[in-house]
This record gives C-alpha cells, sequence and structure tokens, in this order.
C-alpha cells in the first residue's frame, strides 16, 4: 500500500504516520498556546497596576499556568512536529517506529493534562521553576516527567528516522542544514531531559514522602540544566525554521554550509551549559565557575547566535540579488513579500530575536551585571524576546506555511493571517521594552502587587516604574490579541478552509490523514543534491550581502553601547566585596 | 532552495567562505572576546563584585546568632520589628522567612559590614531597592558580602523571588545615617 503523498505545492513528500503525528501535535501545540495566551492576559492585566485585575492567590495560579503551557508544552508539541518534518518529510523517507511515536504523544498529552489538573486545583503555584524546598502536589511532577519521557520517545524516533534515511539512501550527500538544526535541537533535548529526569525525579519522590531532603541550591544548579536548555531546544528549532523559510520562500542557499552547520555544532557544545547565567549571585558557586560558564561557554554560543544572525538574512540578500533586486544596500529587503504572514513572522522574529533577546540576554547574563537585573522583571522581558517572539513567531509563520502544504487547507481569513505578525511583533516589542525599563528601575518579576498593599513596612517604587507597567500592560494586551488572531487563522483553516484536496473529513484537521486515494506513491524518487551554482560566487573580492553586514553592524553597534551602559549603571550601586 | 536539500558538494565542509563571513565571526569573536575580559577585569578594578565567601548552615543556627546580634545593639522598633545598630566593620545578619525581612539593620554611610543573609524556610531575593542590588537566598546557605553603602537615606529590602501568597508582604529595611 503507497504510504507517501506529494503535496503538488511544495513538492514535498508525506508519509502518511509521520503527517498525522505533525498534524496532532501542531494541534496540540495550538491547544497549548491557547491556554498560555488566556492566562497570560490575567498575568499582564494584573501586573498593570491600575487595572490588577486578579487576586493574589488566583494570580500566582495563573502565572504558573501560563508559563508551563506557553513555554514547555506549546514550544515542545511544535517542536516534535518540526522534528518529525525535518526527518521524515525533508529526507523522503518514512518515519521510524510510528507506534512508538504515538505512545510518546500520548505520555505527552497525559503529562500536560495532569500537569494543568494540578495548577487547577490549587496547591501546585510554584511557578514553572518549583524551586524546592516549596512542594507542588505529586501529579504535578509527575505531568512534566510524562511529557519528558513522551518527548524523549519523539527524539529517539527522529534518530531512528535518520538512520532509516541513512540506510535507504533516500537522500544523496549529506543531511540538509535545515534537518543538521534539527538533529541539534534534538541533541540538546536529550540533555535538556536527562537533567529533568535527574531533578524532577528524586523531587516528586520527596513530594510523595520518599526523600527527606532536596537541596535548594542543587535543585537550582539542576534544575536549569533543564529549564534552560529546553529554550536552547528552541533557539536550534527556530533558527532550523529560519533557513528553512529563507529557503521556501526565496529558494535562498546558505551562503555557506561549513559556517551554519559550524554554528549549530558550538549550539550543542556550549549552549547548555550556558544555563549558569541563572545562578550568578547564588550562594556556593565560585566566581572561577561563573566566569568560566558564561564567557566559555555562553558566549561561544552568542557567537554562533550572532553568525546565524548574519547568514540567515544573508542568504536571503544573496537569493533576492540574484532575483535581480539590486540597488542600493536594502532594494532586496524593501521588495521582499511584507504582505506574506510567512516572511513578515520570519523577519520581525529574526529582528526582536537578535536585537533585544540577543543583547538584553549576554547583558544580564554576565557575572555582575546579573546583580542589577536578577529576578527583576528584566528577566522575563527578556526570555519574552526570545521565546515568545524569537521562538514563537517563527513558529506562527511556519504555520501559515504548513496550513496550505501539510493540512492542505487554504488560509481562512487572508487578512487576518497578513496582519497577525505585525500586530503580536508591536505589541510584544511594546511590553517587552517597557517592562525592561521597569526592570531596570528594579520592579521585581513574579510580583502580585507593586504598592505592597498589607505589608507591615511600606515601600513605593518611582512614578516612572508605574507608567512604564501601564504601557507594558496596553502592548502586552495587544500581543494577546496578536495571539488570538493566529489561532482563529489555524483553528479557522483547519474547520472552514477551502479544501486543497480530497479530504478524511473534518478529523483530517486533529490527526487523521487525508482521503487513501491521496497517498499514490509508494517510494518517493531519492532527494538530489543541491544544483551547483552556475558561477562560485564565494570567494570573489565584493561581497554578496552588503546590506546585511550592515544590519549585523547595526546590531553591533546597539549591543556594545547597552552593553557598557549597564556596567556604568552598575558601577553606580554600593560597593560589594 | 538548498537549505533543505542536501549540500551542493559532497565534500561541503573544504568550501570556502564568503567574505562577510569571515570578516564577521572574526569581529564577533573578537567582541566575545571582549566581553570575556571584562569580568575579570571588573574583578580586579571593579568596586561591584560578589564575595564567593558562602556556608552551609540550619535554620535554627542561623537564627542563634541573628538573636544574638538582636540582643547585642537593638536601638528601636519599628512595625513589631527590631532596629539594630551594630558597630561599623562589624558582622550583620538579615534573615528571609515567610513573609518578612529580619531585622531591620541601621548602618553608618561609607563604613563597611560583612552582611550575612539566608532564609529560614524557602528561596527567597534579597532586592535592595531604590538601589537596585539583587541576591539569590537560599534555605541552607549562609551567604556573606561586605557591603560599603555609599549613600545615606532609607533603604527597602523587597522580596523578589516568588514565596506563596504573602510574597507581597514580605519587605525590609535598612537605614543608612550620615555619620
Amino acid at each position: 500500500m503507497a504510504q507517501f503523498r506529494v503535496c503538488p505545492d511544495s513538492g514535498f513528500y508525506f508519509d502518511r504516520s509521520a503527517e498525522s503525528l505533525m498534524k496532532a501535535n501542531a494541534v496540540a501545540g495550538a491547544v497549548s498556546l491557547l491556554i498560555a495566551g488566556i492566562l497570560g492576559l490575567g498575568v499582564i492585566l494584573t501586573r498593570w497596576q491600575e487595572v490588577h485585575l486578579l487576586p493574589a492567590d488566583l494570580f500566582y495560579q495563573v502565572l504558573t499556568g501560563h508559563g508551563i503551557n506557553a513555554l514547555i508544552f506549546w514550544i515542545i508539541f511544535f517542536e516534535m512536529a518540526i522534528l518529525y518534518f525535518a526527518s521524515s518529510t525533508l529526507l523522503r523517507t518514512r518515519l521510524a517506529a510510528p507506534r512508538w511515536a504515538w505512545v510518546g504523544f500520548a505520555l505527552m498529552i497525559i503529562g500536560m493534562v495532569m500537569n494543568n489538573i494540578a495548577v487547577l486545583q490549587g496547591n501546585s503555584s510554584v511557578m514553572m521553576t518549583s524551586y524546592a524546598p516549596m512542594q507542588a502536589a505529586p501529579h504535578f511532577y509527575l505531568g512534566l516527567i510524562l511529557f519528558a519521557v513522551g518527548a524523549l520517545i519523539g527524539c529517539f524516533v527522529f534518530l531512528g528516522t535518520l538512520v532509516i534515511a541513512r540506510d535507504d539512501r533516500t537522500y544523496e550527500g549529506s543531511i540538509p542544514l535545515v534537518t543538521f538544526g534539527a538533529l541539534t535541537a534534538c541533541i540538546i533535548a536529550i540533555f535538556t531531559i536527562a537533567c529533568g529526569a535527574i531533578i524532577l525525579v528524586p523531587t516528586f519522590l520527596w513530594s510523595i514522602g520518599y526523600i527527606g531532603h532536596i537541596d535548594a541550591a542543587m535543585y537550582r544548579v539542576i534544575w536549569w540544566g533543564l529549564g534552560h536548555s529546553s529554550q536552547q531546544i528552541n533557539v536550534a528549532a527556530h533558527v532550523s525554521v529560519w533557513y528553512l523559510i529563507a529557503g521556501v520562500l526565496f529558494g535562498a542557499r546558505p551562503m555557506s554550509e561549513k559556517v551554519s552547520r559550524f554554528a549549530f555544532l558550538l549550539y550543542i557544545l556550549f549552549l547548555q551549559l550556558a544555563s549558569a547565567h541563572h545562578i550568578l549571585v547564588d550562594p556556593g558557586i565560585s566566581s572561577e565557575w561563573k566566569v568560566f560558564n558564561t564567557s566559555y561557554a555562553m558566549y561561544l554560543a552568542v557567537l554562533a547566535s550572532m553568525i546565524h544572525g548574519l547568514t540567515v538574512p544573508g542568504s536571503v540578500e544573496v537569493a533576492q540579488r540574484a532575483k535581480g533586486y539590486t540597488k542600493g544596500m536594502f532594494e532586496w529587503l524593501r521588495k521582499a513579500p511584507w504582505g506574506n504572514p510567512v516572511f513578515s513572522g520570519f523577519f520581525f522574529s529574526l529582528i526582536i530575536f537578535g536585537f533585544i533577546g540577543g543583547i538584553t540576554g549576554v547583558v544580564m547574563g554576565t557575572e555582575q551585571i546579573n546583580l542589577i537585573i536578577h529576578n527583576t522583571i528584566y528577566v522575563p522581558a527578556h526570555f519574552h524576546a526570545t521565546v515568545a517572539v524569537g521562538t514563537t513567531l517563527a513558529f506562527m509563520a511556519l504555520t501559515y506555511l504548513l496550513i496550505p502544504v501539510l493540512f492542505r487547507r487554504a488560509l481562512f481569513l487572508p487578512w487576518m493571517a497578513r496582519w497577525q505578525p505585525y500586530v503580536f511583533s508591536a505589541g510584544m516589542t511594546l511590553m517587552i521594552l517597557f517592562m525592561l525599563g521597569a526592570g531596570t528601575l528594579g520592579v521585581s518579576r513574579r510580583h502580585w502587587d507593586m504598592d505592597f498593599t498589607g505589608a507591615a513596612l511600606a515601600f513605593e517604587y518611582s512614578g516612572t516604574a508605574y507608567t512604564m507597567m501601564g504601557v507594558a500592560g496596553v502592548g502586552g494586551v495587544l500581543g494577546v490579541l496578536g495571539g488570538a488572531m493566529y489561532l482563529i487563522v489555524t483553528v479557522g483553516s483547519l474547520l472552514f478552509g477551502k479544501k486543497l484536496d480530497e479530504s478524511a473529513g473534518l478529523f483530517q484537521g486533529f490527526g487523521v490523514p487525508l482521503a487513501p486515494s491521496v497517498y499514490n506513491v509508494d517510494q518517493p524518487e531519492r532527494l538530489p543534491m543541491a544544483p551547483k551554482l552556475a558561477v562560485e560566487q564565494h570567494g570573489s573580492g565584493g561581497m554578496e550581502a552588503p546590506g546585511t553586514f550592515v544590519l549585523a553592524l547595526a546590531l553591533l553597534v546597539c549591543f556594545v553601547v547597552y552593553y557598557f551602559i549597564n556596567w556604568d549603571y552598575l558601577a553606580s550601586v554600593w560597593p560589594l566585596s | 532552495m538548498s537549505s533543505f536539500l542536501p549540500p551542493s558538494e559532497r565534500i561541503w565542509w573544504k568550501t570556502p567562505i564568503g567574505k562577510e563571513e569571515v570578516l564577521w565571526i572574526g569581529i564577533a569573536l573578537v567582541w566575545c572576546l571582549i566581553m570575556f575580559f571584562m569580568m575579570p577585569y571588573w574583578h580586579i578594578y571593579g568596586k561591584q563584585n560578589l564575595s564567593n565567601e558562602a556556608y552551609q548552615t540550619t535554620a535554627p543556627r542561623f537564627q542563634a546568632r541573628v538573636d544574638e546580634m538582636v540582643t547585642q545593639y537593638k536601638v528601636g522598633e519599628e512595625a513589631g520589628i527590631p532596629i539594630v545598630k551594630p558597630p561599623a566593620g562589624s558582622d550583620v545578619y538579615m534573615l528571609g522567612r515567610l513573609w518578612q525581612w529580619y531585622p531591620i539593620l541601621e548602618l553608618e554611610k561609607n563604613q563597611s559590614y560583612r552582611l550575612h543573609l539566608s532564609s529560614m524556610d524557602w528561596n527567597h531575593g534579597f532586592s535592595l531597592q531604590p538601589v537596585n542590588i539583587n541576591l539569590q537566598i537560599i534555605p541552607g546557605y549562609e551567604m556573606v558580602i561586605t557591603v560599603t553603602p555609599d549613600q545615606a537615606g532609607e533603604f527597602t529590602v523587597v522580596c523578589n523571588e516568588y514565596c506563596g501568597i504573602g510574597h507581597h508582604l514580605m519587605l525590609g529595611k535598612i537605614y543608612v545615617k550620615e555619620n
């Protein structure tokens, strides 16, 4: 029985079971995003002090759920879909052990539901970090463990699929760059899940009384091996998505396979160690250890991101120039398809991740500068730039690509899709910038009441801090609106979008494959190597992508200036030694 | 299109690299090195560094040392919390617990103190405002830093690590007096 279909629009071959798994994971991710978004609205409307919507207990409960659903469930479900796509679809091969993949998916769903129930019951408002000795209900930890085991199975299915593709020789030469990036994400994911197991299994046993004591400092060190590395999976995954989108939209080829792959390799070697920047102001950890992990480990990963920051838009520029958009520095960018949400989402994700997320991350990850930033609202501002815009918007852009290709539906309300990346980026950027400002003024994160109503002693933040939190509130609401537009378009497309192929009915969008007649390919042709360039452009005298180089220099200038401003600010606080 | 196709060269790791990439990698590497050297530089020439001094402790042991300081140097009380004025240059203690920083410290401007911090129960965050110095306070560990307040006035310790439903009630005070 034939198990592949070829998408007439994109030319991608879809293995039937891989396709269903991608759909199911993407839909589960979107459901998590929906939960995260609704809870996020509660969070931002409470932090906006003039509105101050929720009571304290509900606020902390909502904040816990928002963090876990957004940072773990949404992202990892979607990444599973990306792993299956980057292995089975891109390499034109059958998926390894689809039954195991479904078992993994089921475990992830059970884990997600279990964890959400624990939070909903109200005894597990411990935040995503769940720092021991603050204790949550046992099924809070168990849910996370089951989810992680499910994700681990997905990682091994991905690796198995790569092995099958290699054995069956379904492609010529080396695996494509996007698959290479997904492999990077998968390796980091396995490391992440191992850290999670090392800390969450004992914590679970402690919560049911089998273990007497969890050391609070040790918990933080190992938990961050899970907590931050999980965000490194995102980086590797969304950089791969950037390359994929650049390839699909522009026919862009990596400027240099060697450089881009080397940058991914740097992620594998160093990114996880960078998790140390969460414990820069903890007792009991030496300066040497902090400096080593910050500089040697984190900066080599930063180097990798700076490389991708040049090569991704650079590859777009080269492709655009080859099409004749050669006027001046930026015609290639001005004439890009700004009305296509796949492009605008991709490009805003790239810019906001680099300029805001990247720079703030390095600054606050500096050993001494962390003193003026640790646990202020600056921290969530930073990771909203990296994850909520960088990763999430890249995945949103990819969704607009996948709805016709994977789900075989036309976009529902295309005008809304067109505006979505703009509304989401504008709102989130507004929120992020003003949260950064408020954090610099000392406003703390994870805090219900910046008025400290009812406290025995009194303290008042400056009026500017209140204004900033208010503007951040407006931005956050706009961001949630942008998120809602995304969900309306995606869910609407699955339910009401015009069918592009014979469909298996309503449920095909939720994991069921298309009608059997669509699958008419027994074995796809072997994936050829990319065509050679007619003229070898590399190594010639001029630059291929001068516009991108100028953009990169602009990034560097912002980076340097902002970095030293923060040292200057640090120099103004009380001397410590 | 080759981002999702196998590289056009079988031996892709031997292809030459474009000019802007080489240049950019060089610039980025130099910048990373500068950022690395800034940290040791600040350890030597900068005035804001954390000490590496920390001890494992227990809540009762730390509490006993706090109480000892309070009985010896208590000078007043505010909102039921003792105000303590230890001599300049001495060891001073502050503990975090649900939901209070204890006791209130009165320090002299431009004098150095060895400040000991620990938590009696969960993680807490020592966030000195409006100066904006932020430290992680972990139960079972005692952090020791030498502080030299260089401004006089009233300073507040906000708890900035989530510690349960009364988190927002958890404030402490440090008064710095001109000498």
